[in-house]
This record gives structure tokens, C-alpha cells and sequence, in this order.
């Protein structure tokens, strides 16, 4: 193990990790807000709301997310009427493209766990809110977002963990991030079991704080205390 | 859109078949490797409970993308290495075998810990009772505890086994002709990316729903026998 070159890099390989921390935030935030309409709708009475919903995730879930990546990043630019649209400076930019991808890709996960959540927070808690002369939007709002969140929390921090893995994809789209920053100095020194140990133990160490910061909001939410019972 | 895709149509349907077989070997793989960390991480040694925890943590910390390089990539040395001692220059891994090993070691760490909830959901007294019979360990292990195992891990297996068939995709990248390198090879033809990946997504629709349909079959097959209690 050469581990002076492995120093040497580290610098280069933490600006690779920001650009890593950069697209997961971007993703599983937005990610998330893109997936507290679906999950709502995914877990409705009625089959023509949950249709569009389902498909959604069906199809997102059923794919790899590298074949959605090139999806957006190579195979859009084959109409013309999205090339000349307002929307192309982002759309042929890779890390725009990454970040939609990665959007998209966990909000369907999200929706379903968030679907799950919503399914299983105790019946009278709701009959208790409808009782109390909450309209079905209030008690939504109210009651059953919060509960949710709280039954999903230790899910949700699973798909942050699975997200910050798969934003090794974007190397392939050629971002810099941890993995590709890895590659190109890789290209450079022929000294591929170093540096990849070195990216490894970014990724490691990331998704250790990630961990440890979940349990914090864990905590700090009166997780513990809202389980079943 | 042409249905054989500018006569791409078998070169698709070969990578399909290659997908498949990756994702088959790998599953044997990881099975494998997920049964031997799991009884490792059961077992009363301690030095054997951190190496089966060492082994699930580690790959799991780390992107399945960064395994598959890392094991094409960087076992080129130990490859030469090894090619010179045994007297067969210019041994190499191929890209298959890189990428077997690589989804099955993922695989192996996300089973070790299915494997392992299973092998703890089993009552103690089964176990009693077969060493009261007077069955020795490995006799326990294969005609009690894993029967039984098999019926709690199924679902949770069959999930990876849908999560293991889209990494197979990042095969590509180290250049195997599976479905995905056969869509970047279309794509490069006939400047119609769209299309092909496109294609390739629906592909990979309909190989998850088979798995998922398999899946169903074979959970129902195992839980053969047990009623679901009466609501």
C-alpha cells in the first residue's frame, strides 16, 4: 500500500466528496418533497389516484438508475423540441441531469415508505382527530404528516444511505464526484487499489455521520416514544 | 421506432441473456457468502461474530459501483502476480468474473443479514430438541435450522435479488455486453439514445416482473403448511 500518494490525493479526493454531499442533499430534499404528494395519493381509497402514482414507482423501482441517468443525460437530447427548449443549459448540464435523476429515482422509494407509514399509524388515532371535528385535510396535516414521519424516519435514513451510494453513478456521467474524482487520478498515478481504498473510506466514513446524525434526529423527535402501543 | 431497432434487435436480446446469467451467478455467489457471514455472525466465537460483521458493514458502506471497478481495476497486479507463480502469463479477471464476484460480495452482505434474522427468528427448543435427539451440530444446522430459514429469508432475499438485477447494469461499465453496453453500442450506431435506453428500461420492467412473479410462487411454495392466523 503506497499510502504517501494516497495523502497526496486526499485533498483532491475531499473536493470530490463535497460534490458527492452536494447532489445527495439536493436529492433526498427534494426527493422528499416530490414524494409527500405521491405517497398521499398512493395511499388513497380511490384506484384513479393511486394509478398515476403506482406507475410512477413501478417504473422508477423496476429500472436501474443507471439506465435512468442516461435516460435524461444522453437520451433526451434526441428531440429537437427539448434541445431548443428554455429548459436545455440544464438539461445538457451533467450535474443538473444527476440531480433530477436522483431526484426522481428516490421519490418513488420515498412515496412508498412514506405510503407505508401512512398505512400503518393506528386507526383510532385518526377516528380520534375526526372526532375532535378535524376536517380530513386538518387531521392529514396534523396528525397523520407527523405520525408518518416519525413511523418512516429509520427508512428514510436507509434511502439516504442507499442514495449516497448510488451517487456514484454520476462518475459515469462524467461529474467529478467521489468515485469519478477517484477514476481520473486513478488515470494519472495506475495506482487503482489505493485510491479506490481511499474513496471507500470517504464513503465509509460519510455514511457513518449520516447514521449518527439520523439517530440525533431520532432523538431529538421522539421516535422511541411514538412506536406502536 | 423500428421493432428491431435498426437490426439491433439480437444484439439486445443477447445482453439480455447475459444480464440474466450475471445475475444468477452472482445470486449463487452471495448466497453463499451471505449463508457462511451469517453463521459466522452467529456463531459463539467471538473472533468469527467480527468477521462476519466486519465483512457486512464494510461492503455495505461502500457504493456496489466503486466494488466493481475496484475488483476489475485493482486486482490487475495480483492477477500478473499470480499468472507468473502458476506459470500462466496474462491471467485476468474477465469482466464477467469481476462482476460476479463484485454483486455477489454485495449481495453476500445484505443476505449475511437477512440470513441472520432468520436463523434467530427459529425457537431455541428446535435446537434443543435436535441436540437432545442427539444430532450433532452440522446435522442440526442443515436438516432443522435451514429448512426452516428459508421461509422467513424468502421475501427479504427476493428483494435483493430485484436490487442485485439492476446493479448487474453497472457491469457495463467495466465493459461486459450485457443489456445496457449493448444500448450504449446501439446508441453510438444510430444516434438515437432514446430509443435504446428506453428499451433497456423495459427490459429490465420485465425482468423484475418475472422475478417478482417467481418470487410470489416460490413464498407461497414455502409457506406451505402455515396458515396465516385468523384475523
Amino acid at each position: 500500500m503506497n499510502w504517501e500518494v494516497i495523502f497526496k490525493w486526499l485533498p483532491r479526493l475531499a473536493q470530490g466528496a463535497t460534490l458527492t454531499l452536494e447532489l445527495v442533499a439536493i436529492a433526498v430534499v427534494a426527493g422528499l418533497i416530490l414524494a409527500i404528494p405521491l405517497g398521499i395519493a398512493r395511499s388513497s381509497r380511490h384506484w384513479y389516484v393511486r394509478a398515476v402514482p403506482f406507475s410512477y414507482i413501478f417504473f422508477f423501482r423496476g429500472t436501474p438508475l443507471l439506465v435512468q441517468l442516461f435516460l435524461v443525460y444522453y437520451g433526451l437530447a434526441q428531440f429537437d423540441a427539448v434541445r431548443s427548449s428554455a429548459l436545455w443549459p440544464y438539461l445538457r448540464d451533467p450535474f443538473w441531469c444527476t440531480v433530477l435523476t436522483m431526484t426522481l429515482h428516490t421519490a418513488a422509494y420515498i412515496a412508498e415508505i412514506l405510503r407505508g407509514a401512512l398505512q400503518s399509524i393506528p386507526k383510532g388515532e385518526i377516528e380520534a382527530a375526526r372526532a375532535l371535528g378535524m376536517s380530513r385535510a386538518k387531521a392529514l396535516i396534523y396528525i397523520m404528516l407527523p405520525r408518518a414521519a416519525r413511523i418512516g424516519l429509520p427508512a428514510y435514513s436507509n434511502e439516504v444511505i442507499l442514495m449516497l451510494k448510488a451517487s456514484a453513478l454520476a462518475s459515469t456521467v462524467t461529474l467529478l464526484e467521489l468515485t469519478g474524482m477517484a477514476r481520473t487520478i486513478i488515470a494519472r498515478t495506475y495506482l487503482p487499489v489505493e485510491i479506490f481504498f481511499a474513496a471507500g473510506v470517504f464513503y465509509l466514513v460519510i455514511s457513518f455521520m449520516l447514521v449518527q446524525g439520523f439517530k440525533l434526529l431520532e432523538r431529538w423527535l421522539r421516535v422511541d416514544a411514538c412506536q406502536g402501543r | 421506432m423500428n421493432i428491431d431497432l435498426h437490426g439491433f434487435g439480437p444484439a439486445m436480446m443477447a445482453g439480455t441473456v447475459m444480464t440474466v446469467k450475471l445475475a444468477l451467478c452472482a445470486l449463487l455467489l452471495g448466497l453463499v457468502l451471505g449463508l457462511l457471514g451469517a453463521l459466522a455472525k452467529t456463531s459463539p466465537l467471538k473472533p468469527l461474530q467480527w468477521l462476519g460483521g466486519f465483512y457486512s458493514t464494510l461492503v455495505r458502506g461502500v457504493p456496489e459501483l466503486l466494488w466493481v471497478l475496484l475488483i476489475y481495476f485493482g486486482t490487475v497486479g495480483l492477477m500478473n502476480s499470480l499468472g507468473e507463480a502458476l506459470n500462466m502469463p496474462g491471467l485476468e479477471l474477465s469482466a464477467f468474473a469481476a462482476g460476479v464476484i463484485a454483486l455477489g460480495l454485495c449481495f453476500g452482505a445484505y443476505a449475511t443479514e437477512v440470513f441472520r434474522g432468520a436463523i434467530l427468528a427459529i425457537p431455541k427448543g428446535h435446537r434443543e430438541a435436535g441436540l437432545a435427539l442427539g444430532l450433532s451440530r452440522g446435522r442440526i444446522l442443515s436438516r432443522i435450522i435451514l429448512p426452516q430459514m428459508w421461509r422467513i429469508a424468502l421475501p427479504g432475499l427476493g428483494n435483493l435479488f430485484m436490487i442485485l438485477m439492476k446493479d448487474t447494469a453497472l457491469v457495463s461499465v467495466i465493459g461486459l455486453e450485457e443489456i445496457m453496453r449493448h444500448s450504449q453500442i446501439g446508441v453510438t450506431v444510430t444516434k438515437e439514445p432514446f430509443t435504446f435506453y428506453m428499451v433497456a428500461a423495459c427490459i429490465y420492467l420485465s425482468l423484475t416482473v418475472i422475478a417478482m412473479t417467481g418470487m410470489h410462487f416460490m413464498e407461497k411454495r414455502a409457506a406451505r403448511g402455515f396458515a396465516r392466523a385468523e384475523q
